[in-house]
């Protein structure tokens, strides 16, 4: 290694030009973070070749057929999801509905000023408690808590409402209800944390501005924070609506496994993450790559999501800039 | 002032919509309350579950037993625990390298680099793959090569899902470090290893470790992705003298799943308690991570 | 077989400076049936205190899925109601041998206000409960079978198995066997495309369907009888090929008159006899006939003849069915080819 110029050791400075091993070590250590930043591309790339390569055969076989397909009967070799990509929108989209609600109404409660700055705390820590509980538990509570809980309030509705197509069967115990409510539960932290930072990046000029022109608190709230916020709300409600499709556990406990499509918030029905959870300890070659496919179609679905959810965070981001 | 002396009426009309006004806001605030209020419900519902149905079941001989079968009394989730800290522990000890040493490279080494970018891609869009994909992940590259349901195919499944994690929050630690600091050193004439050993992890270890805690917290929880690589077991990993890893590995979350589908109420009272230990595992984790985390200047 | 994994086993035990009795120790690793899982559970609790050096791991995962980790070795031995396909057996190179364990009976358990115990169900009810034409409780076809018993004006939710099931393999035989309509649209096998309807739930193992319908009223599912016999779960009175309304539980005659052949399978889809209850079925444990450590097939054959001695003894408490005598002699006997 030829120096470019000639350091003379300094005795009295703690500085000192690196020792020949130190430069060594530097590189191994450089070498090992670029491996560490290769690993995590090769995951991704691995991922997508364990699950997609395991998927040709069966989309081979079964074609875009396998996704318009209603009928799931492995006897018959006979495989279509449609009845669970609906299932996994469906039961998503409510918890959405439900979630996105609670989760901005949340948001918009801990940073409007309505709370002294500790009891604000307070909830803040409840809602990202919220987040921690596993699925797993919310499956459990769900089992014995939602479902005996709205049972007396769906027989009601079915009974009067009846007529409505979201409320034609009777609820049965497991279904899209109590699976969308634990779901909605599932996603609000996540909802309304980002919520959250895309209202306080929202600059207090402009809250000021919208108070000295007489608006109430609540005008100034709906005319003009979540207008000028609106981006990143809506970036927050696309990265729910990723969670919840890709939630497994508490959905394969309180769906109900039925495979069909209905309208109705009571009937049973599935979810391509309940599917592939019972399905798959079970799979024999030929049901694996069939699964192998419906994988890949649960991957594609939430990758677009996400993808889409973190763009428009971007652009919000930009824009707040 | 011309509106005063001209009106000779007063002005109800807009007194009146001022009034409506506030009213609406009031009402709104009032619906704010009670959406805070309702969606406080079901954490304090689960709390309140866990802590009534699991807590009086919790007892010394429920963490050290075995599983009941189907119809016997008794019994505990001894091997689940163990199973369960075992299984983190081989995801941690994969993730955390990995995932430290890829935050290094995309907070400081080449943050503008196209290798960070694509890898920061990379990072966010597997935080969002669902945890099912973890386990036919590591189903299809373990379980299949290595012919068995096992601990360490559990363990990279969880590691799969706490890589993404600790990447991105060990970046965003990393590259909170004031350059000042950074500048400083390198103008000492320290190699790049020596400023990320001596100014930027000491620095940035507080917010790096939450990051760390909050994924293996994450991990603890997960069930979908142990469903069919680690299985279940009824027995300890480690018994009489043998250690068993290469087979089926008990886990908390798999039991209260198993149990929550069991007809007995012996089993559901254990999947309380189980739940209970799971989800006080996770909170402890939580709130440490918070307080180590806590931003000290 | 499995040289890392006795390699890892190995190390392992090296580093945490076991015993030397650790290399006698034998683990065997099986997964399948739900149906007679409690019993084997029992089984294998009872026989590892009797033998300290032997460890049997059942995992209850359903039929098919045991069938499925025999064929990719990932476990020593399965279990399985509906015994094996052909096709599945002509890829284990190393030959199957089937051995029927037990017998059980498989109930129709049902979850009803009131609790009434007992309700009758006339053949061609039941199986259009399945088919999903009879709807309600109070449907016209069930009040006129169970006088004096007040039926609630329910839908009936129909529960049945989310999983690969041997259960369902049974049930789904038998049906097809009574039910023309139902052989023909539904048939049977270990999965049944029953019909779409919002009253039919699935949920895994005979487990998950034995809490579904504890939890869900007006719900009927199909179970083993010990399962319905554990939970405390009422079940119905059904009626066989002789007319009679029967109840599970009230012993193995059914069985006695069944010859097994030499591969150890024999069905009785609608056996004969006035006391005959009309869902009886043996369920089989699933070996390789050749294994490659010889000591684990020793111990295999050692739980095998646990489970023909102690272990028949336990069945019938437990709601499952003893083996006729006979059977016992010819399982003995074929148990000699594991090797």
């Amino acid at each position: 290694m030829n120096k470019p110029f000639a350091v003379l050791p300094l005795h009295d400075s703690v500085c000192q030009p690196p020792t020949a091993t130190q430069l060594v070590v530097d590189r191994g250590f450089r070498g090992l973070c670029h491996l560490g930043v290769f690993l995590i591309l090769l995951l991704v790339v691995a991922l997508v070749v364990e699950i997609g390569g395991k998927a040709v055969p069966g989309m081979q076989k079964y074609g875009t057929g396998f996704i318009a397909g209603t009928v799931w009967d492995p006897n018959q070799l006979q495989y279509g999801i449609l009845p669970a990509i609906w299932g996994t929108l469906y039961s998503s989209l409510l918890a959405l509905l439900i979630g996105g609600f609670f989760g901005v109404m949340m948001a918009i409660f801990l940073t409007q000023d309505f709370l002294p700055p500790r009891l604000a705390a307070v909830f803040r820590t409840i809602i990202e408690l919220l987040a921690a509980i596993p699925s797993v538990v919310y499956g459990l509570w769900g089992i014995f808590v939602v479902i005996p809980a709205i049972r007396p309030l769906a027989d009601w509705l079915h009974q009067t409402l009846g007529w409505l197509p979201f409320f034609k069967s009777s609820l049965s115990g497991p279904g899209l209800l109590p699976a969308a409510l634990v779901l909605a539960i599932m996603i609000l932290p996540t909802i309304a944390a980002v919520s959250q930072d895309a209202l306080r990046a929202v600059p207090l000029k402009t809250k000021q501005a919208a108070y000295g022109m007489g608006a109430t608190h609540w005008e100034a709230i709906l005319k003009v924070m979540l207008p000028t916020a609106a981006t990143g709300i809506f970036g927050a409600l696309v990265l729910g609506l990723g969670r919840a499709l890709g939630e497994t556990m508490a959905l394969a406990m309180l769906v109900g496994n039925s495979n069909q499509i209905s309208l109705s918030l009571f009937s049973p029905a599935n979810t391509l993450a309940a599917l592939l959870a019972l399905n798959f300890p079970e799979a024999g070659p030929a049901e694996v790559e069939v699964l192998m496919y419906a994988s890949l179609v649960l991957m594609l679905i939430t990758l677009v999501v996400n993808l889409v959810g973190s763009s428009i965070m971007l652009m919000s981001q930009q824009g707040a800039k | 002032m011309r509106n005063l002396s001209v009106s000779d009426q007063p002005a109800p009309s807009l007194q009146r919509t001022l009034a409506g006004r506030s009213l609406r806001s009031a009402l709104l605030s009032g619906l704010a309350w009670a959406c805070a209020l309702i969606a406080s419900v079901p954490l304090f519902s689960v709390l309140y579950m866990l802590i009534t149905r699991g807590g009086s079941r919790l007892s010394w001989e429920v963490l050290s037993e075995l599983p009941p079968a189907g119809f016997e009394m008794g019994g505990g989730f001894g091997n689940a625990l163990v199973g369960t800290f075992v299984m983190v522990g081989i995801a941690a000890l994969i993730a955390i390298p990995v995932g430290i040493l890829a935050g290094i490279f995309l907070a400081v080494l080449g943050p503008g680099s196209k290798l960070a970018t694509m890898a920061r891609f990379a990072a966010k869009t597997l935080t969002g793959l669902p945890s099912i994909l973890a386990g036919v992940f590591a189903y299809a590259l373990v379980v299949l090569t290595t012919g068995s349901y096992s601990a360490p195919a559990g363990g990279v499944a969880l590691a799969v899902l706490m890589v993404p994690i600790v990447v991105l929050t060990a970046e965003e630690a990393l590259k909170m470090v004031p350059k000042v600091m950074k500048d400083a050193a390198y103008g000492m004439g320290c190699t790049r290893t020596q400023v990320i050993w001596k100014i930027v992890l000491p620095t940035g270890m507080p917010a790096v470790l939450t990051g760390v805690m909050l994924a293996v917290a994450r991990a603890a929880g997960e069930t979908a992705p142990l469903l069919f690589t680690a299985l279940f077991s009824n027995y300890w990993l480690y018994q009489d003298g043998s250690l068993e890893l290469m087979g089926p590995t008990a886990s908390l979350a798999v039991l209260i799943y198993n149990f929550s589908g069991m007809p007995f109420d012996n089993q559901i009272e254990l999947a309380w308690a189980a739940s209970l230990v799971l989800v006080m595992i996770v909170l402890v984790i939580n709130i440490v991570s918070r307080i180590i985390g806590r931003p000290r200047f | 077989m499995k040289p890392f994994m006795f390699a890892v086993a190995g190390a392992a035990a090296l580093v945490l400076s076991s015993s030397a009795l650790a290399q006698e120790r034998i683990r065997l690793i099986g997964s399948g049936a739900s149906f007679p899982a409690p019993l084997y559970l029992a089984w294998f609790k009872d026989l590892g205190k009797k033998n300290p050096n032997l460890t049997v791991d059942y995992q209850s995962k359903g039929s098919g899925a045991g069938i499925q980790d025999f064929l990719n070795k990932t476990v020593d031995f399965a279990a399985s109601d509906s015994a094996m396909s052909k096709e599945d057996l002509a890829k284990v190179p190393e030959g199957v041998q089937l051995l029927p364990m037990t017998a059980g009976e498989i109930v129709l358990a049902y979850n009803l206000p009131g609790n009434p115990k007992g309700i009758r169900l006339p053949r061609e009810v039941y199986s259009n409960i399945f088919l999903g034409k009879i709807t309600r409780w109070n449907d016209a076809r069930i009040t006129a079978a169970n006088p004096g018993v007040s039926l609630p004006d329910l839908p009936i939710t129909v529960v049945v198995r989310a999983d690969s099931s041997g259960t369902t393999a049974v049930f789904s035989k038998h049906l097809a066997a009574i039910n023309d309509e139902f052989r023909k649209t539904l048939g049977e096998g270990n999965t049944v495309n029953w019909p779409a309807s919002d009253k039919f739930i699935k949920s895994p193992k005979n487990d998950g369907v034995t809490a579904t319908v504890r939890q869900t009223p007006g719900a009927i599912g199909y179970i083993e009888y010990a399962f319905a016999k554990l939970a405390k779960v009422d079940y119905a009175l059904l009626q066989n090929k002789a007319g009679q309304y029967v109840a599970a539980g009230s012993g193995g005659e059914t069985l006695a008159g069944v010859k097994l052949p030499p591969d150890m399978v024999a069905w009785l889809p609608d056996p004969d006899g006035a006391k005959a209850y009309p869902i009886t079925s043996y369920t089989w444990m699933i070996f390789r006939k050749s294994n490659a450590d010889p000591k684990k097939a020793q111990a295999m054959r050692e739980m095998v003849e646990y489970g023909l001695t102690h272990g028949q003894k336990m069945a019938d408490a437990m709601g499952y069915i003893p083996l006729p005598a006979t059977v016992v002699d010819q399982v003995r006997t074929a148990a000699a080819s594991i090797k």
